[in-house]
């Protein structure tokens, strides 16, 4: 076996380095001179609008240099077209500082700039606002009905399928049935970073903006349409960012304000937003579902119905698949699937991790494990009964399906055949003990991307992209793509991202980044190859004369014949033998949309879970989880793995922690900080693992590559409900799982 | 950077300018920082905003997550908790003091081997954190270990990892000491 061989080896993150030492700079965390602070100051009302900005009071502060508002604002692009960034769903899309209307509350609508951080915090907290109130909404119950189908959605979204089969007269006449509602509150991502941007003056009105964000392009395109910016002008870099999970995807006002200050300053200005207005943007939508499942004698299902109804704003018709998913997860002939908003007086819901199937995903799965307890049969020889071996939404079969080795391997090594069907019947001391499981469907997807390979005469390899890395490892997998595919050694290869100079990638989301950019890394170092294949066919008695691209390989620094390795050159010599002192390419990849139409591709997983329930606090301890995945070919395993661990965290945090409580009297998200919106800490998680199920896939992608970064989450919420209500015999609907419901 | 004068703590339309900045002498990582701040200016704040020292991380500026911890005379805290005109006396240790990347501390090697964070934006103060524990002198098993790393949050959920990375560094110094 050759040492370029790189793909699928647990290689460290080649950024860990520069992470540990604290040398990895994120946005608000670029030093530029003549730096001005800008302070956003937040709506305390949810709805009504501003009657005075008193600016003067705190603009006679020495060093308060402005305060921007409606009331001062220049003439921006005036159509919602403008502001419509890539990943904008359906409506008409917020404009900060643009009228004296509030439409929801953490509204910002004022932003003072001072000479320190601590004038502008200072001056933001006495400047005095007037307001005017109207009664607002906030609470999805009072618009029970009055959900509405949407309208075209964001790009990704698919209205539910049609009914098939007759899903009520189904229902009704099934063997077994049930019936129930599923509810999650809103939650917010909150990655450890903050959003912040530091904007680089640059003279006439050229900009370099170092923004937290998933995707450079959507925020330069974005910026220059609403700026009358050229690209040129407007720069946008992101190389590191302290997480996203989705709320990075759409621009966020703390770029707009930053580049709005810089313009209008002519200055050098750095915006960073406080934890509390990180609750002030998207969100997991409150999401009220309702499952009606029934079986027929022999375990199959009868019947599946599933409805949502999640909170939008008044101004944007936020989209996401809810319940689609519940059409091809498992095999019925009779399905009914409903999709409705409601407006609420908020911010527009944005994607955040598995957006739509972690939330559907909790209703179905809870759902099916209550039906597999009404049949009276296991939970997983129900689910394999019933497994899809096409999507019968789509009418296509699988590209690659191994969800069933998910559920043989998963409880093999989880020990499901220790669990004792019966509700509380198994207990350590005064603790009950029980085991649950559920799964998920995921897309495979690839998008549009490109990529940039220069290969050097001292046998360097630099490869780029404008992705993002915001954690998932892409610096480290596209290093060994590269690495492998012109068989050099990883030290050689540098890959660089986030930085709207290098050629376009998608924003980095829905787990499709590995195939997307991937591919084009794959395909960029193909086209370096064969480059160097006829420079070193030139070379003086070379070996490889006549010899075809398939007819050679790049191993160990050389490009070998596949059929006679001794007959080889060294890389390094034939870009010096040429006289060339570099190769340079650029190449995009598309997805094979031919060979793609006439399948569906979909990543799926099984998680199985233990938790130990005190009987007499009712608190829940997950004391194991394990998460079966299959998503194609891992590209690496100790990246891969991390995603999926943390995908795991966060099903542990969904099904026990986490929620963003509104007082509707106010229309004010309450617990807005980290000490009330809980998380897990260190000492809540114990032994959590990850098996990846073989997987190939020779139709997602050149690489067979599924992506991670959502699978993992989906059925841990489930699977958690569902391990506790085998322990406690109660069955919990509503998450979080808090004590109380359990007492 | 500051254009404060000495002098503007007076009235100003109204409103009251904050009273002035005042020097301030800070060891961090072995180096004297002279620093013109606000007498309010937070530790973190004066480590990231005035010396550059942008390894320290805010990911709440309450006290609430963690990513602030640094050393203080050996002894973790909360940078943002902590205003910095206290800490003129003190001996400052920063992620940027504890290796660098061509000669990493073993805690931040550990933490690469064990893949310990996925975005990064807790690391510093995890592993700045597992430095005080590790001075601490208190912490030996897992359940410690964990117990005493609940202060500092990570979102990306990598929990395992640091559990793997700081106690791999807590055994090597508790056989070393055997020793």
């Amino acid at each position: 076996m050759s040492t370029t061989n790189y793909i699928g080896k647990p290689t460290s993150r080649v950024d860990g380095p520069a992470k540990v030492t604290g040398a990895a700079t994120y946005a608000a965390e670029f030093h530029v001179p003549n730096m001005a602070y800008g302070w956003v100051v937040s709506s305390p009302i949810a709805k009504g609008r501003i009657t005075k900005v008193h600016a003067d009071e705190v603009l006679a502060i020495p060093g308060v240099l402005e305060v921007f508002s409606h009331e001062n604002v220049p003439g921006l692009a005036w159509f919602d077209r403008n502001y419509k960034d890539d990943v904008a769903p359906g409506g008409s899309p917020f404009r900060p500082l643009h009228e004296d209307k509030i439409k929801f509350n953490q509204q910002p609508i004022a932003l003072v700039v001072a000479e320190t951080l601590e004038l502008a915090r200072y001056a933001s907290s006495v400047l005095r606002i007037d307001y005017e109130e109207e009664a607002h909404e906030t609470d999805i119950e009072a618009k029970r009905d009055e959900g509405f189908e949407p309208g075209r959605g964001k790009s990704g979204w698919m209205p539910p399928p049609p009914p098939r089969g007759n899903p009520d007269q189904a229902w009704e006449e099934a063997e077994h049935h049930i019936e129930h509602e599923y509810v999650h509150g809103a939650q917010h991502h909150n990655p450890m970073e903050m959003y912040g941007a530091t904007v680089e003056w640059r003279g006439d009105k050229k900009l370099t903006v170092y923004d937290k964000t998933q995707g450079v392009v959507n925020v330069q395109n974005y910026l220059t349409k609403i700026f009358g910016l050229s690209k040129d002008d407007c720069r946008v870099i992101n190389q590191y960012m302290g997480g996203g999970f989705g709320s990075g995807l759409r621009p966020q006002y703390s770029v707009f304000l930053a580049v709005l200050a810089s313009l209008e300053l002519k200055r050098s200005v750095r915006v960073t937003l406080t934890r509390q207005q990180m609750f002030s943007f998207g969100h997991r939508p409150h999401t009220l579902q309702y499952v009606k499942l029934g079986t027929n004698p022999d375990g199959t299902l009868a019947a599946i119905q599933h409805h949502a109804l999640h909170e939008t704003s008044q101004f944007e018709e936020y989209t996401e698949n809810v319940v689609n998913w519940s059409g091809m997860l498992y095999q019925c002939e009779n399905v009914k699937l409903g999709y409705q908003l409601a407006k609420l007086d908020v911010f527009t819901p944005q994607d955040m991790r598995a957006p739509g199937a972690a939330t559907g995903s909790f209703a179905l799965e809870v759902a099916m494990d209550e039906m597999a307890a009404a049949a009276g049969i296991d939970p997983i020889d129900f689910r394999i009964r019933n497994y899809a071996e096409e999507d019968q939404n789509a009418g296509k079969p699988f590209s690659s399906k191994r969800l069933r080795d998910c559920y043989h391997q998963g409880a093999a090594k989880f020990g499901w055949d220790q669990r004792n069907p019966q509700p509380r019947s198994m207990r350590k001391g005064n603790r009950l003990v029980g085991y649950g499981m559920a799964g998920g469907v995921w897309d495979a997807t690839q998008k549009k991307a490109a990529a940039k390979a220069t290969l050097t005469a001292d046998g360097k390899l630099l490869v780029s992209s404008a992705t993002a890395d915001i954690g998932t490892g892409t610096y480290t997998i596209m290093t060994q793509i590269a690495a492998e595919t012109l068989g050099l050694p990883l030290e050689a290869v540098t890959f660089k991202l986030g930085d709207t100079d290098m050629p376009e990638a998608p924003v980095q989301g829905g787990s499709w980044t590995a195939a997307s950019v991937g591919s084009a890394v794959k395909s960029v170092c193909e086209a370096i190859g064969e480059k160097l294949l006829k420079l070193a066919q030139k070379m003086e008695g070379s070996p490889l004369k006549g010899a075809s691209i398939d007819e050679v390989e790049f191993v160990n620094g050389q490009i070998r014949l596949r059929q006679d390795p001794d007959n080889a050159v060294v890389i390094r010599d034939v870009l010096q033998a040429s006289g060339e002192t570099k190769l340079e390419t650029d190449t995009s990849a598309t997805p094979n949309l031919l060979k793609q139409a006439t399948h569906s591709m979909h990543s799926h997983n099984a998680v199985f879970v233990e938790v130990e329930v005190d009987e007499e606090f009712g608190t829940v301890h997950v004391t194991r989880v394990l998460n079966a995945v299959a998503a194609g070919r891992i590209l690496n395993p100790k990246t891969a793995r991390s995603q999926v661990l943390g995908s795991i965290v966060w099903g542990i945090s969904m099904a026990l922690m986490e929620e963003t409580v509104m007082d509707h009297q106010f229309g004010r998200y309450m617990n807005h900080n980290y000490s009330e919106y809980h998380i897990p800490v260190q000492a809540d998680i114990n032994d959590i693992e990850v098996l990846f199920v073989e997987e190939e896939d020779d139709v997602v992608n050149p690489l067979g590559v599924k992506g991670v970064g959502e699978i993992g989450l989906l059925g841990v919420a489930a699977a958690i409900t569902n391990a506790v209500y085998h322990a406690t015999g109660k069955r919990v609907r509503d998450l979080p799982i808090y004590l109380d419901k359990l007492l | 950077m500051i254009q404060q004068s000495s002098t503007s703590a007076a009235q100003a339309g109204g409103v009251a300018a904050p009273p002035p900045t005042g020097t301030v002498r800070l060891t961090i990582n072995g180096q004297q920082h002279t620093l013109q701040i606000a007498p309010w200016t937070t530790l973190l704040d004066a480590l990231r905003e005035y010396v550059h020292l942008t390894g320290t991380k805010k990911g709440c500026d309450h006290g609430q997550c963690g990513a602030c911890t640094v050393l203080v005379n050996g002894k973790r805290i909360n940078s943002c908790l902590s205003l910095a005109v206290m800490h003129e006396d003190h001996d400052i240790t920063t992620i940027e003091g504890l290796g660098s990347q061509e000669n990493l501390h073993p805690l931040q090697q550990a933490f690469i081997d064990h893949d310990a964070f996925q975005c990064g934006y807790c690391t510093p103060g995890q592993i700045c954190s597992a430095q005080g524990l590790i001075n601490e002198g208190r912490a030996h098993t897992e359940e410690e270990i964990k117990e005493h790393m609940s202060g500092n949050l990570c979102r990306c959920g990598a929990y395992a990892g640091i559990l793997n990375a700081v106690k791999e560094v807590v055994d090597s110094k508790s056989s070393e000491s055997r020793r």
